[in-house]
């Protein structure tokens, strides 16, 4: 459910920073998902899903800052956040 | 499931939703952050502490943080008069609710597959410890290395000016 919320939100909105909190919200739903699977599954003692859910948090906060970086890039580029008015490719 | 998880998820779900249906960038900020404690209170209720902890850390204390940075400088406080949906929103939205129902369909088709252990795992920090360094060093390092590359990336990606920009 969170899941589809955040793919709702990184397909329907106009700002590219609506767009980055879908999909944090995704990268949410599936960590959760892992912790669930780590607490409910048959080995709850060999924390591989804590282990991978830990990762997995690292890896979405580097994204958020390279995402969040860009993002102010192409505003100061474009001046606009506006992902409808981003179709150019040309410096 | 207790009544606790269904007022966490409950909590959960709806910072998400509000976090996407609110106009203003400021407000959807906030209610992200909702979300995000609310998961960090879920990882809680599943024994899970240091990932709990951790959400909290990163994801309260840095991304929330980053997320209304990015706004400030963004200037996107203010709501555009054409409307905040992009033009291809309709499409968007079948795609998310084809997505929802496919992964309704199989938690729904699979639910008592797995076998319901109501022992909760002990599991403490130390031995979360001595996993990283242990079983896990080496993805441990690719990670630090990752966060240290992406740091540096962001800083220089938006630290990069313009001839004319303000």
């Amino acid at each position: 459910m969170l899941f589809a919320i955040g793919l709702a939100g990184a397909l329907t909105r106009r700002n590219a920073i609506l767009v980055l909190i879908g999909i944090e919200l995704m990268l949410n739903a599936a960590n959760l998902n892992l912790i669930a699977f780590w607490r409910f599954g048959p080995h709850p003692e060999a924390l591989t899903g804590m282990m991978f859910a830990i990762f997995s948090i690292a890896v979405a906060a580097a994204e958020a800052a390279v995402g969040l970086g860009l993002v102010i890039s192409i505003y100061r580029h474009a001046n606009t956040a506006d992902l409808d008015r981003m179709n150019r490719m040309k410096g | 499931m207790s009544p606790i998880f269904y007022i966490l998820a409950a909590l959960t779900l709806a910072g998400g939703l509000a976090a996407i249906l609110l106009k203003p960038l400021v407000h959807c900020a906030l209610a992200t952050t909702v979300a995000f404690a609310g998961l960090a209170l879920l990882y809680l209720q599943l024994d899970a502490q240091f990932a709990g902890f951790v959400q909290i850390l990163v994801y309260i204390g840095a991304v929330a943080i980053l997320i209304v940075f990015a706004i400030l400088l963004t200037r996107g406080s203010e709501t555009p008069k054409e409307g905040v949906y992009s033009y291809a929103w309709g499409l968007g939205l079948v795609i998310a609710a084809a997505v929802f129902a496919v992964l309704a369909w199989a938690v729904v088709h699979s639910a008592g597959a797995l076998p319901r252990q109501a022992a909760p795992p002990a599991v403490a920090v130390r031995d979360i410890g001595f996993a990283l360094v242990g079983r896990y060093v080496l993805p441990l390092e690719i990670a630090g290395l990752l966060l240290t590359v992406a740091t540096i990336g962001a800083v220089i990606i938006a630290m990069h000016e313009k001839g004319g920009a303000k």
